[in-house]
């Protein structure tokens, strides 16, 4: 896939979305919807917001080496953010099953080699298949989760009192907002304070049993994170200048931007799978085969359709 | 061994020997959970209150968001009821913190049976728990030097901690210039002229248990019983040289005694050190025998339970197989334990 200079927000949403349903197409399977879903948050992110400091070209993953431990350090996917600074921003990920999304997304904006993917849940390879905090763009152990808010809040808490300027990210997904550990994260994010955590979250409605209204309801979810402290903006998810505005905006809070979005975006033929969706593998060839058809003429018309996926 | 009926009591050892250490120590902080004065680190968070989080009843939060503080640098610890550390907050605990082997230490008050707070406050299975999480190092306090010195211990480990700790009235056993040992058993009494010289009875024991032993020993010792008594402090790693010697010189068995369940524990570990050393000795487990406890003192539960100094006799002589003409009131004097006295009146 050829790049040009310096991708834009929407050059890198297409490519999310492009890069993850070639992937499935070769690998009979994989996470599209969330690819499809969060591909303008991802690249709102790493393409307008985010202030990291470069990295030097994509860089090439490690092989797995060891758990951390005594004698082995933690190795950080971090650094596919660049070196840390006091006034740079850290994203925390939190939905580790995004991973192939994240990869995806760091892919287009050149902080991983294209070749990553090649090693995508490949035994010995820290490219998984669930990120772990020595997968590419992770710095903590989430796949459990609503255990990274929490984190970021104590990142937060120590860079404040490390008197850093950056802010702290973090990407979650809405069926995190069931557990009750978000809550607590939220209400001692509003106690201590800690605006400097910006909250995106993939409000996309679907979860591992199905539509989440038939699993559990989470709304209202904005007016219930206000009553907690924080300040939150719903957005359309898949509106980059709506996203990049609403991440930017300060608010004296802790912050969270909700974007609300559509799980088949980009890739229609996915309606056919409703309601479940988390998880796309394929029934057959001719499935397979409609699927294949779609990439080609994605492909084929990417010049034209780069404005943000639209369906 | 002497009698030990003149032990000296400290009141809340913790509270200014904690303070005193960390004054130097700008890493350190002290997260807790709305027990902060139970966990007597109210004097704590007035002298430092800018390394003072409250966290409030929150503890998933509160075990994930230390791992953020551990992994900017700074060295939380927590400071709460032991069960509120590994049962409700365990898969933060595990993920959030031991996996990335991460610089938290997690003082847990209550251990066992000290509490008369009941089921819900009394950790009688958080060193089985604590033992099957890789990274995590675990180490009990037995009496008010332990106390004061398992802060440098904690301090030097690479790694989560989790402290079975005391508070209130606490005994000292030991000299206060012996601190505490990283993974050093304390040898407390020999059975013969040295530790690998043969020992009828080889006695391990932990936390506040070993006060209880050494009220049985003497007299266990005046019926003849040749005892090698050692306290163990560290339960995770469990690979003291010291223990191994010391199990490797018991010619008619080995007693474990702990405040836990017998799984899991003390006892278990002795038991794999054994097993794995070939050493075919009797094994009796004191503890809590698969069962929970219930609300009320402590000399109440440990008699109930069969954990006091003559329960300890009565398994000798059953180890032994002969009697030992030892009744109660040839123990050491029983330490007044003032459960209801002013060192606990913030007791839950």
């Amino acid at each position: 896939m050829a790049f040009s200079a310096s991708p834009t927000a929407e050059q890198i949403a297409q490519g999310i979305r492009q890069r993850v349903l070639a992937h499935v197409l070769a690998n009979n399977g994989g996470y599209l919807s969330q690819a499809c879903s969060s591909a303008e948050l991802l690249a709102s992110l790493y393409g307008n917001v985010l202030n990291l400091a470069s990295t030097d070209g994509p860089l090439h993953p490690a092989d797995f080496d060891a758990v951390p431990g005594p004698e082995a350090p933690r190795i950080s996917g971090g650094i596919f953010h660049g070196e840390p600074g006091p006034d740079l921003d850290r994203l925390i990920i939190s939905p580790a099953h995004y991973a192939l999304v994240v990869y995806a997304a760091l892919i287009e904006a050149r902080r991983l080699d294209e070749a990553a993917l090649d090693q995508f849940n490949k035994d010995g390879s820290t490219v998984e298949m669930i990120g772990a905090e020595h997968s590419p763009g992770f710095e903590t152990t989430t796949g459990s989760l609503a255990q990274a808010l929490s984190t970021a809040g104590g990142i937060a808490l120590g860079r404040r009192l490390k008197g850093e300027t950056g802010r702290t990210f973090v990407f979650m997904s809405d069926g995190e907002f069931q557990e009750g550990q978000t809550w607590e994260a939220i209400q001692a994010l509003a106690f201590y304070g800690l605006d400097s955590v910006r909250v995106v979250v993939d409000v996309n409605r679907a979860q591992c049993d199905g539509p989440m209204d038939s699993v559990m309801n989470i709304e209202p979810l904005a007016t219930k994170i206000k009553a907690f402290g924080a300040s939150a903006d719903s957005v359309d998810g898949h509106n980059i200048a709506a996203l990049t505005h609403a991440l930017e905006r300060p608010t004296g809070r802790p912050h969270f931007v909700l974007a609300y979005t559509d799980p088949v975006r980009g890739v229609p033929l996915m309606n056919e799978r409703r309601p479940v969706l988390h998880y796309l593998r394929f029934t057959g060839h001719d499935e397979r085969a409609k699927y294949e058809e779609f990439y080609e003429a994605l492909v084929s018309t990417e010049s034209v359709s780069s404005s943000g996926g639209q369906a | 061994m002497s009698t030990r009926s003149n032990i000296e009591i400290v009141t809340r050892p913790h509270v200014d020997n904690f303070i005193n250490w960390s004054a130097d120590k700008a890493e350190v902080l002290v997260l807790s959970a709305d027990l902060t004065n139970s966990c007597e680190v109210g004097k704590w968070r007035d002298t430092y209150p800018d390394r003072f989080f409250s966290m409030g009843m929150a503890e998933q939060n509160m075990l994930s968001f230390a791992a953020g503080l551990a992994r900017e640098g700074f060295e939380p610890w927590l400071h709460t009821f032991a069960v509120f550390l590994y049962r409700r907050p365990l898969d933060q605990l595990q993920m959030s913190v031991a996996y990335p082997n991460l610089k938290v230490r997690l003082v847990g008050f209550l251990p066992g049976i000290t509490t008369p707070g009941g089921v819900t406050h009394q950790a009688i299975d958080d060193v089985a728990v604590m033992r099957t999480i890789p990274n995590m190092t675990i180490v009990e306090t037995g009496d008010a030097t332990e106390v004061e010195s398992v802060v440098d211990v904690a301090h030097a480990v690479d790694g989560p901690v989790y402290v079975r700790m005391l508070r209130g009235e606490v005994p000292r056993l030991f000299p206060a210039d012996e601190p505490m040992q990283f993974n050093r058993a304390r040898v407390l009494s020999l059975g013969g002229d040295a530790l690998d010289a043969p020992a009828e009875l080889v006695v391990l024991t932990s936390g506040i248990l070993t006060e209880e032993a050494l009220r049985a020993i003497p007299a266990l010792r005046s019926a003849g019983v040749s005892v090698s008594h050692l306290h163990v402090s560290t339960l995770k790693p469990f690979t003291d040289p010291t223990i191994v010697t010391a199990l490797r010189s018991a010619t008619a068995g080995v007693i474990t005694m702990e405040n836990h369940l017998t799984t899991g524990g003390l006892g278990s570990a002795v038991a794999e050190v054994m097993a794995e050393n070939s050493i075919a000795t009797p094994l009796h487990r004191m503890g809590l025998r698969d069962t929970y406890a219930h609300g009320a003192s402590q000399p109440y539960l440990l008699a109930e339970y069969h954990l006091d100094a003559l329960s300890l006799v009565r398994v000798a002589e059953n180890v032994l197989d002969r009697p030992l003409g030892v009744s109660a009131s040839d123990l050491t004097k029983v330490r007044v334990a003032a459960t209801h006295s002013n060192a606990k009146v913030e007791a839950l």
